[in-house]
């Protein structure tokens, strides 16, 4: 029973407040990802749950006891660190083997306990070099054997994928992965700017931004029920687009009525008397779109820049999506014979469609959303 | 003129020498030499760039071997013959005089007390010190201290130390601090403290411990800021106390370094002559092998035995240099 509960937890350097009513409970055994924006305070935020940064404000429990004040190495926790941070003038036995031998145990314990990590996570026949004469894949799997070999409670990483290439962030990620099926009960917060590996991995997804948490929930909750246009434009690529529009019907779903292009369109989202007329603002992601019959189409468009690539294509139209600068992007499935300049209805099934009223997502009426005050990308 | 003056005016023709020295022929090179025009233009660049190098090194590649090579052949020869039969050729003689000498053996025995405490405790105060200013507020100012006595030539610091340890008779107040500071505390009469067989050496080798360890603070605290941040904290998330980070995580990182400094200070000890001479002069068992040399050099005039002396504190420094260039381009790399 590992439960982690973060209470208004706040960080400020001098006057300069980064986080700020930080609430957050994470159940034993999940895999929470934090994602966001870079300088959003990610980092911040493990480092404070490690015991490494100061928590200037809030409280911070495990197991239901504040831990505030009480030095990393007391907490439970073991943390991978972006660069690795292996001891360079250590092989990789004495890396593993460090942490026990503080606290103290005895040499077969210890032996016993490093071989075992060793063997798990294929080590074995490197246990006697030294950090600079493994791969980067290599070094990042000490670095999580070393995080593993003191039974940590709970697992920290911080971007621990980034600094390898693509081909072995994909293994190291299916890794991770299995690391945590075998390890139900041991809790891990991930930090990743990469939205497969939020997508891929988490239980739970924690979208940081503006110093807040903008949305948890799980990763395909967050995909399908975005509470703000910040959350939806920052999960999924390319990024929802968004179109304004008027609320023209109410009921268990809603009319609207396009402004780019007018056509009227069907939302599956219930709304009450009273809101037509309500300026709203319709999001459609760019894979959901379809190929318009007739005049219920959501958005007419001239193609700009086509990118096949096989099996999808992307559409980046002329005409700009209601955030502004973005062009509106369609990923339609498979070759499209689509040309430049040519005209294109598109439109989307009902329950594809999002709705935000001021930001926020008409599903969540009434609940307390935080805004981040930035751009998402 | 006044020695400022003169002082000043050195400065002024040296540094105008140098500057002078590279722009014109510099300018010669590019103008007259290898004009960069004409039909042999681009060879001609390509030319002056191949000579400009060995153009620049020349005035240091001179002086080094005018000061620094030749002098090791003469010293060699010299250390070889006999100034009182004229210069002739006499094999090892001076060096079995030299052997015979009790001077040069307690020299020997000196120099190698010195070696044993001034390199292990300069370095072991400037880590020391690099560690414990690091991260407080006035640390800076702390290192600025400990780094001055740097800028103090050999001389300077033991007429500064000769003062400390300086002793006046019963009844006149003590001038020298550690005098005073011992009739205080449990003296009775004032110490000659440069008399006193033995430890006289170490009063000696507390000056040069003085003056080195702001040296090695310095080279050891820049080591110390380049161990990345992230070791460090792994090092506390494993659970390490601050003695045991200090020890095994950050010091290991700068073995190499502390070897760089260790070896330099080796041979500055081994080179070690202006204390000496300027504090007791290799008196009361004092004597070590640079003051050795020149004793017999200049004061006794015997060439043979002073050269001998010289091609002795060679050969000790010799593998510690080139053991000190090895580990430093290793760091650097
Ligand atoms: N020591 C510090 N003093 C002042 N501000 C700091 C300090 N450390 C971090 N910050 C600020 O805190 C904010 C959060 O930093 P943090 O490193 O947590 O961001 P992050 O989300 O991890 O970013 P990235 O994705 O780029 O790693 C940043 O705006 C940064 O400028
Ligand atoms: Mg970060």
């Amino acid at each position: 029973m590992t439960d982690l509960k973060l209470s208004a937890v706040e960080k400020a350097y001098g006057k300069v407040k980064v986080l700020s009513d930080i609430d957050l409970e994470i159940k034993t055994g999940e895999l929470v990802v934090f994602v966001g924006p870079s300088g959003c305070g990610k980092s911040t935020l493990l480092r404070m749950i490690a015991g490494l940064e100061r928590i200037t404000g809030g409280t911070l429990e495990i197991d239901g006891m504040r831990v505030n004040d009480m030095p990393p190495s007391q907490r439970g926790i073991a943390m991978v660190f972006q660069s690795y941070a292996l001891y360079p003038h250590m092989s990789v036995y004495d890396n593993m083997a460090f942490s026990l031998r503080i606290a103290g145990q005895g040499k077969e314990a210890i032996d016993k306990a490093v071989r075992a990590v060793a063997e798990k996570l294929q080590l074995g026949s490197l246990l006697d070099r030294l950090p600079k004469e493994l791969s980067g894949g290599q070094r990042q799997r000490v670095a999580i054997g070393r995080a593993i070999v003191r039974d940590p409670k709970v697992f920290l990483f911080d971007e621990p994928l980034s600094n390898l290439d693509a081909a072995l962030r994909v293994a190291t990620r299916l890794e991770i992965a299995q690391l945590k099926e075998a390890m139900p009960e041991t809790t891990m917060i991930y930090v990743t700017h990469d939205q497969v590996e939020a997508m891929t991995l988490a239980s739970r997804i924690v979208v940081l931004a503006g110093g807040g948490i903008a949305q948890v929930g799980a990763p395909l909750d967050l995909y399908e029920r975005p509470n703000s246009t910040f959350v939806a434009r920052f999960i999924g690529s390319p990024a929802m687009n968004l179109l304004s529009g008027e609320v023209v019907g109410t009921g268990k779903t809603t009319k609207i009525r396009a402004d780019q292009g007018g056509g009227i369109i069907t939302a599956a989202i219930p709304t009450q008397k009273g809101d037509e007329g309500m300026k709203v603002e319709i999001g459609i992601r760019p894979e959901d779109f379809v190929a318009a019959e007739g005049d219920d189409f959501a958005f007419e468009g001239r193609v700009g820049i086509t990118e096949a690539l096989g099996e999808v294509t992307l559409l980046y139209f002329d005409s700009k999506s209601s955030t502004g600068d973005d062009p509106v992007i369609a990923k339609l499935s498979g070759i499209h014979p689509s040309k430049l300049g040519q005209v294109l209805r598109l439109g989307a099934a009902p329950e594809k469609i999002h709705l935000f009223h001021k930001g926020i997502s008409l599903l969540y009426r009434g609940d307390k959303v935080f805004l981040p005050n930035v751009a998402p990308h | 003129m006044s020695p400022i003056m003169q002082a000043a005016l050195t400065i002024v023709i040296g540094v105008g020498g140098c500057v002078g020295y590279f722009y014109l022929s510099n300018q010669i090179l590019d103008r007259v030499l290898f004009p960069a025009r004409g039909a042999n233009a681009g060879r001609n660049i390509n030319r002056a760039n191949a000579i400009r190098p060995w153009l620049f090194l020349f005035p240091a590649i001179f002086a080094l071997a005018l000061y620094l090579a030749y002098p090791v052949f003469e010293t060699l020869r010299l250390s070889l013959t006999d100034r009182s039969l004229g210069g002739a050729f006499v094999g090892l003689e001076n060096y079995a005089r030299m052997t015979d000498d009790p001077k040069f053996w307690e020299a020997l025995r000196n120099n190698f007390l010195w070696l044993l405490i001034v390199p292990a405790a300069s370095t072991a105060f400037g880590l020391l010190a690099a560690q414990l200013t690091d991260r407080i507020r006035w640390g800076n100012i702390a290192k600025s201290l400990i780094f001055m006595p740097m800028a103090i030539s050999f001389v300077g610091a033991a007429v500064i130390f000769k003062l400390v340890y300086d002793a006046r008779p019963e009844d006149v107040a003590q001038i020298g601090i550690l005098n005073a500071v011992y009739l205080q505390l449990c003296g009775d009469s004032p110490i000659t403290w440069l008399t006193v067989p033995f430890w006289n050496n170490i009063f000696l080798i507390i000056v040069l411990i003085w003056i080195q360890t702001g040296f090695a603070m310095v080279i050891l605290s820049a080591a110390l800021r380049g161990i990345p941040e992230e070791t460090i904290e792994a090092a506390i998330v494993d659970g390490a106390n601050p003695f045991q980070i200090f020890f095994k995580i950050k010091v290991p990182q700068i073995a190499g370094t502390i070897v760089v400094v260790w070896t330099t200070i080796t041979i500055v000890v081994l080179k070690v002559f202006d204390i000496v001479f300027a504090m007791t002069n290799g008196q009361w068992e004092t004597q070590v092998l640079a003051n050795y040399m020149y004793d017999k050099l200049f004061r006794a005039n015997d060439w043979g035995v002073g050269s001998a002396a010289a091609m002795v504190i060679m050969i000790l420094v010799l593998p510690i240099l080139v053991w000190n260039v090895y580990n430093a381009r290793r760091e650097m790399r």
